[in-house]
């Protein structure tokens, strides 16, 4: 066992933990920061991304322990001030999301998606969610999504 | 109507009130409980596709640290555990039932697919779980295996069950064989074709998971599990597996990350959970992993076709002939018999006039996962041999395949099939000219041309697709086999301040039900949306109910809540009529308002509301205190979605790759709520029937019988980049067998768009066919053979 210790949501975080122990088995379990979910076990699906210092990052594909020290933000932690992100707005308002669960790696995914690309268009969007799998939606109302918050935080 | 109210009615695209919880990281999945105490569960799967179990020693595992307990099939059966049930039985041609061999919830002296269940480690942690397994010392005499579906008939080939010789569970037949060879020996010509439907593996994001628990106290077992339909859950886990009675079960399914069917059937992980929660005392929490999502959930569809198309002078339809082989893998899943039978052989007339049919499905035992209901479930196969052949007679009469469509729709209603079905409404011409105007038909010549220019084959093909959804009739399903009736329930609870509880049987898990359903308790009752919550997923909450699957919780699920409100309405009219002194005949209600014809006298709806339960002063004979109605609502047919899916695509023959440039989805679902969510509905359709026809593909190794598409490094999942944005259109006929004339929306673009694309894709190859999945290898095979044609145009 060993102690980690990050800045979850803004708000100190640290446990005794196994060294093997996943990024996001530590935000679930440890933390109860149940939004970011595990989809998939060869860090395909993109379920679980949550942003380490800014960057989206596969929570199930980095130890805990490597975020020592880190700035980690969660779905939980997006809305600051209890206003909702441009691209959680986005979302609901194009319908964006079915079941839910590829969502928040969905969303953590575009924010940093467009930080990155502030320019985007429809084939970049697609291109760059190689990485995040959803079973429901098709993509087609998530692509809109992205490109409708991406306009709007311009 | 005030202008809110309308703005959030039956037809309005409005924003989902689930949304909130999904976006902000605050939805509640199975995995998402922790219980104090709770202990993991982790299963030991069988590494033979058939092996005979000599003897399991679990004594090293028992010592491991921080194990609780180690279950086999030995437990399972010394407790006198039952075995995982099929709930529909199919009767052969010769008149006997299927022959059916025996689940056990965990393997007692065989297994019979890699991935079967044959231990499970219980332990404080589930890491302590995962490597107490792997001491686990099974003594197995691996055995030869049945898994080409092509062979597994064979006489020489290994027998899944000893009570299905021949691996064959079920021989069954529908329609009528004489008047069908009578057609065919009249017939000016008949197209003759050869169909795989690719196995596929239904990948809902959320894997299954599972919190058994059980209360010493009052001796109560609770289940949180991932499923589309608890009530069923609870009822085969106590009358047929035997964990519990009834009433000393509660089933929960909460948020629900998809299902596609998958979460429908009753499986051994969420079965030893429960039950074992009792033996070790605590919370027994299971989660499957990817892995094992694809090696134990039920996979879809895979069978292998012969069809023959009989057709006059004139490319008039005159008979359908057909044998399938269907897999079933190695055991029967909840509903598995019904999928290639009654969900399957009565589709397959299609859109058309068909004066004959004739179907023999054999339902056979493989040593493969179960295979059961995924996204269509048997509509998705009739659909695609139907629109295969079709395409296929038009492309050998030379009949523009737009043409040959028209001149056999059915165009009377109602229409009687000759394989059960009877068609109640629809206008397919409507939809197949919308569509082709949508895809600017007209134009696609000089597409293609442009596109050759280029060095690229472009081609374009049709699907004009029916399904049955609103499953089902009860006394229908019955005479046919289901051991379940397919009505559904609804309550309507009204809150003395006004606002509303609907409790219905149906289960959301990304369909929206929270909001259709929302929208039309709202705009019948005359209320703000917000002021309307939906109930659903707990057996401690809704009595009963048949779940969500088969497109039916609109046309059967919301139907009940119609019958609900029709006596809130009935009772708040009488409470009215009470309170305004006046006589019920004379009670308006209308917008929320209650008045009394013909005077100024008028009751707020929660006004109204109060006063039920006040009750001050209700003649008592009369009227009871409280507002709350339920019903359970019996649909009394099946309800025919239809529509034309078209599909353009353009092949890069230096690398094979199918670029779908456009796809056209024109859908008639009767009555539609919430355009948005239907809209929604048909994207994640299609995207799954991509898949299909260009992507997935459930493999397992034919000699080993290993799945060698175990993970999404192997199994190709559609991404983003691998689909285009769809171009939706909207018919309507409404459906006349359900009060709001709704048809169902959730299964058509996975019906319908895979033989659209397989149509597209021979089309610009100038081939008779390829096998799905289309990739980009298979397409590049296809063209070195058919080089010198495809060079020549
Ligand atoms: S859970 Fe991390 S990529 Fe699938
Ligand atoms: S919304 Fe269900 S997986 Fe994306």
């Amino acid at each position: 066992m060993s102690v980690v210790a990050m800045t979850v949501n803004g708000k100190p975080a640290s446990a005794d933990i196994e060294p093997r122990t996943l990024l996001v088995q530590f935000i679930r379990e440890q933390l109860g920061l149940t939004g970011t979910h595990v989809g998939c076990d060869t860090s395909q699906c993109g379920a679980c991304v949550v942003h380490v210092d800014g960057r989206a990052v596969k929570s199930c594909t980095m130890l805990a322990a490597q975020a020592e020290g880190a700035e980690v933000l969660t779905i939980e932690g997006l809305a600051a001030n209890g206003d909702l992100h441009p691209v959680q707005k986005a979302f609901r308002e194009h319908h964006g999301l079915q079941c839910g669960f590829c969502t928040p790696g969905m969303i953590m995914t575009a924010v940093d998606l467009i930080r990155r690309k502030p320019e985007l268009d429809e084939e970049t969007v697609r291109e760059e969610l190689e990485g995040n799998i959803c079973r429901c939606t098709g993509y087609h109302n998530i692509v809109k999504a992205i490109l409708a918050a991406s306009q709007e935080m311009r | 109507m005030s202008g809110a109210i309308a703005a959030e009615g039956i037809g309005q695209p409005v924003r989902r009130k689930e949304d909130f919880r999904f976006i902000t990281g605050n939805g509640h999945y199975t995995d998402d409980i922790a219980r104090a105490r709770q202990t993991y569960a982790y299963f030991l799967r069988s590494p033979h596709a058939h092996a005979r179990i000599k003897s399991i020693d679990t004594s090293a595992a028992e010592a491991a640290p921080g194990v609780v307990a180690v279950f086999t099939g030995k437990h399972v059966a010394d407790d006198g555990l039952g075995g995982l049930i099929c709930g529909w039985t199919v009767t052969s041609k010769d008149g006997t039932p299927m022959k059916a061999g025996a689940h056990p919830v965990l393997a007692f002296d065989t297994v019979r697919y890699v991935g079967d269940h044959v231990a499970m480690v219980v332990a404080e942690t589930l890491a302590d779980a995962r490597a107490a397994a792997e001491l686990i010392d099974v003594d197995y005499e691996a055995l030869p295996a049945a898994v080409a579906l092509s062979t597994c008939q064979d006489e020489k080939t290994a027998q899944v069950h000893t009570e299905a010789p021949r691996n064959t569970c079920f021989e069954w037949e529908l329609g009528n064989k004489a008047e069908t060879e009578a057609a065919f020996a009249k017939a000016d010509r008949v197209v003759k074709l050869d169909l795989t439907n690719n196995r596929l593996i239904p990948n809902a994001m959320e894997p299954r998971a599972a919190i058994g628990e059980y209360d010493k106290g009052s001796g109560i077992y609770t289940l949180h599990t991932t499923s589309q339909n608890p009530h069923v859950a609870r009822l085969v886990l106590s009358a047929f597996v035997g964990v519990a009675p009834e009433h000393k079960l509660r089933v929960v399914a909460p948020d629900v990350g998809g299902g596609f069917g998958s979460k429908i059937f009753i499986y051994a992980e969420e079965t030893a959970c429960v039950w074992a929660a009792a033996k070790v005392g605590r919370p027994i929490k299971w989660t499957g992993d990817r892995s094992e999502a694809f090696l134990s959930d039920a996979h879809g569809r895979d069978h292998l076709s012969h069809a023959e198309l009989a057709l006059d002078k004139d490319g008039k339809f005159l008979g359908l002939r057909v044998k399938t082989i269907a897999n079933l893998g190695a055991y029967l899943s909840t509903f598995s018999a019904s999928v290639p039978t009654y969900l399957y052989g009565t589709l397959l007339s299609g859109q058309y006039d068909f004066p004959a049919i004739y179907v023999e499905v054999d339902g056979v035992y493989t040593h493969t996962a179960p295979v059961d209901a995924y996204r269509g479930a048997g509509r998705p196969e009739a659909t695609y041999l139907v629109e295969r052949i079709v395409e296929t007679a038009a492309r050998e009469t030379g009949i523009d395949p737009a043409e040959l469509r028209r001149r056999n729709f059915v165009r009377t209603f109602p229409h009687q099939t000759p394989v059960i079905m009877n068609y109640d409404a629809g206008d397919y011409e409507a939809s197949l000219d919308a569509a082709l105007e949508a895809i600017d038909y007209k134009g696609f010549a000089a597409r293609k041309s442009e596109a050759a220019s280029r060095g690229k084959l472009r081609g374009i093909g049709f699907s004009s697709y029916i399904e049955a959804c609103g499953l089902a009739p009860s006394a229908a399903v019955g005479s046919l086999g289901a051991g379940v009736g397919l009505w559904e329930s609804a309550e309507v609870r009204v809150n003395p301040t006004g606002n509303i509880e609907v409790l219905t049987g149906s289960h959301s898990h990304g369909q929206g039900h929270e909001t259709t359903f929302a929208q039309l308790v709202a705009s019948r009752l005359g209320v703000p949306l917000d002021s309307v919550e939906i109930v659903h997923g707990d057996t401690d909450k809704v009595q009963f109910g048949m779940g969500t699957y088969g497109s039916r919780s609109g046309a059967v699920g919301m139907s009940a809540i119609v019958r609900a409100l029709d006596k809130i309405e009935t009772k708040a009219k009488k409470i009215a009529a009470h309170l305004m002194e006046a006589a019920v005949e004379d009670i308006v209600f209308e917008n929320g308002t209650f008045t009394v014809q013909g005077t100024d006298k008028s009751l707020a709806w929660a006004e109204l509301s109060l006063a039920a339960y006040t009750a001050h002063g209700f003649p008592s004979a009369d009227i009871e205190p409280g507002l709350k109605e339920g019903a359970f609502y019996d649909p009394t047919n099946f309800t025919f979605p239809a529509g034309c899916h078209i599909c353009e695509v353009e092949i890069d023959p230096d690398t094979g790759i199918t670029r779908i440039v456009k796809f056209v989805a024109v859908d008639d679902f009767g009555t539609v709520i919430n355009p948005m969510i239907v809209e929604g509905q048909v994207h994640g359709g299609i995207a799954q029937g991509i898949g299909q026809a260009l992507l997935e593909h459930g493999v397992y190794d034919p000699d080993s019988g290993q799945l060698v598409t175990g993970s999404y490094m192997d199994y190709c999942m559609p991404r983003a980049d691998d689909l285009p944005s769809f171009t939706l259109g909207f018919t309507k006929t409404v459906c006349p067998s359900n009060p709001l004339g709704m048809k169902g929306c959730g299964e058509a673009g996975a019906i319908a768009s895979p033989p659209a694309i397989i149509n597209a894709v021979t089309d610009a190859l100038g081939i008779r066919d390829i096998e799905m999945p289309a990739t980009p290898a298979r397409v590049w095979e296809a063209l070195q053979s058919a080089a010198p044609r495809a060079a020549a145009e």
